[in-house]
């Protein structure tokens, strides 16, 4: 499987991101500037990585969005591709719309930074189809703009659709706002896209995904996601 | 030409920094601020002299970059 890591100024998760897709994957990732108007041929998924992409600035992930590479990933992902955005690739692909919604500022007002509990709500897409469904994992978030938003009947329709990936939950599973780091709608820490080929979400799991990092619930996504056809 | 943008969220949409603010006057013995909204002002120095395209291109900046249509709305001013 081919991969490659988008980079922009303030960047800061693309090698951790890295590490994860190799030791999947078992061949480094490309790393992609973000003023490249084009992608490498025969890409199977393109990674956007956290950190703070231009510095946050105008809102996080803004700028990022209109990045000349992200163009070419629009037309990747129109022709089917797969695409991993986690924490500022998440807000990156809202801003891109590539996924729906936005974020506004933790309703907590702080920075959060610790581990969260997350539950699996469809194992159907390759990032989530080797958790069992109602699984639920412990992953690391870092963020002060992970707030998700975005209007209640819309959130009922990517439920419906089982179009949300996980949820914030207390270690036992259960939906709960001492549970949800961020205020988030719906307790929302990961959608998918309508053809389920692009997950956007806040957590790192490429921060728990060897045992010398403390942990490993992070390993199955991108396990699931190097079982994907070429 | 002076463009000066404001940009709010939108009525709605959760605004935790401005709950901040409006709590923090409240605090200092202001407590008839009863709702308080953040948003950003732009201001941009525009080479151009028709106003009404200027207006058009700016209102073309907000929807591509400057506001997220999905929790910001937008105002434009004009001036000298």
């Amino acid at each position: 499987m081919r991969t490659a890591v988008i980079v922009f100024p303030g960047s800061n998760c693309d090698r951790d991101l890295e590490v994860a897709l190799q030791a999947a994957t078992g061949r480094a990732p490309l790393r992609v500037w973000h003023t490249e108007p084009t992608l490498p041929d025969g890409l199977d998924l393109v990674g956007i990585p956290g950190g703070f992409s231009f510095g946050d600035y105008l809102r996080s992930g803004a700028i990022a969005a209109r990045a000349p590479a992200m163009d070419a990933v629009r037309d990747f992902a129109g022709r089917g591709g797969h695409v991993l955005g986690i924490c500022n690739g998440f807000q990156i692909l809202t801003e891109s719309g590539l996924l729906p919604g936005a974020f506004v500022r933790n309703a907590g007002l702080r920075f959060v930074c610790r581990d969260v509990h997350l539950r699996v709500e469809t194992a159907d897409s390759v990032f989530t189809r080797n958790y069992p469904p109602g699984a639920v994992l412990r992953v690391p978030v870092a963020h002060a703009d992970g707030n998700f938003t975005l209007p209640e009947s819309r959130s009922r329709e990517l439920a419906e659709a089982g179009r949300v990936a996980f949820r914030y939950t207390d270690r036992a599973g259960t939906v709960a706002e001492s549970a949800n780091p961020n205020g988030s709608t719906d307790a929302i820490a990961g959608i998918l896209s309508a053809n389920r080929r692009i997950l956007g979400m806040m957590p790192h799991p490429e921060r728990l995904a060897d045992p010398a990092l403390g942990g490993t619930d992070g390993a199955p996504l991108f396990a699931g996601l190097a079982d994907a056809p070429g | 030409m002076r463009a000066t943008v404001r940009i709010m969220p939108r009525t709605g949409v959760h605004d935790p920094q401005g709950e901040a603010i409006r709590r923090a006057l409240s605090g200092l013995g202001f407590p008839e601020a009863a709702e308080v909204r953040q948003g950003r002002l732009l201001t941009l120095e525009i080479d151009a002299e028709d106003p009404e395209a200027t207006r058009t291109r700016v209102e073309e900046m907000c929807e591509k970059l400057l506001a997220n249509p999905v929790i910001e709305d937008y105002d434009i001013e004009l001036g000298p």
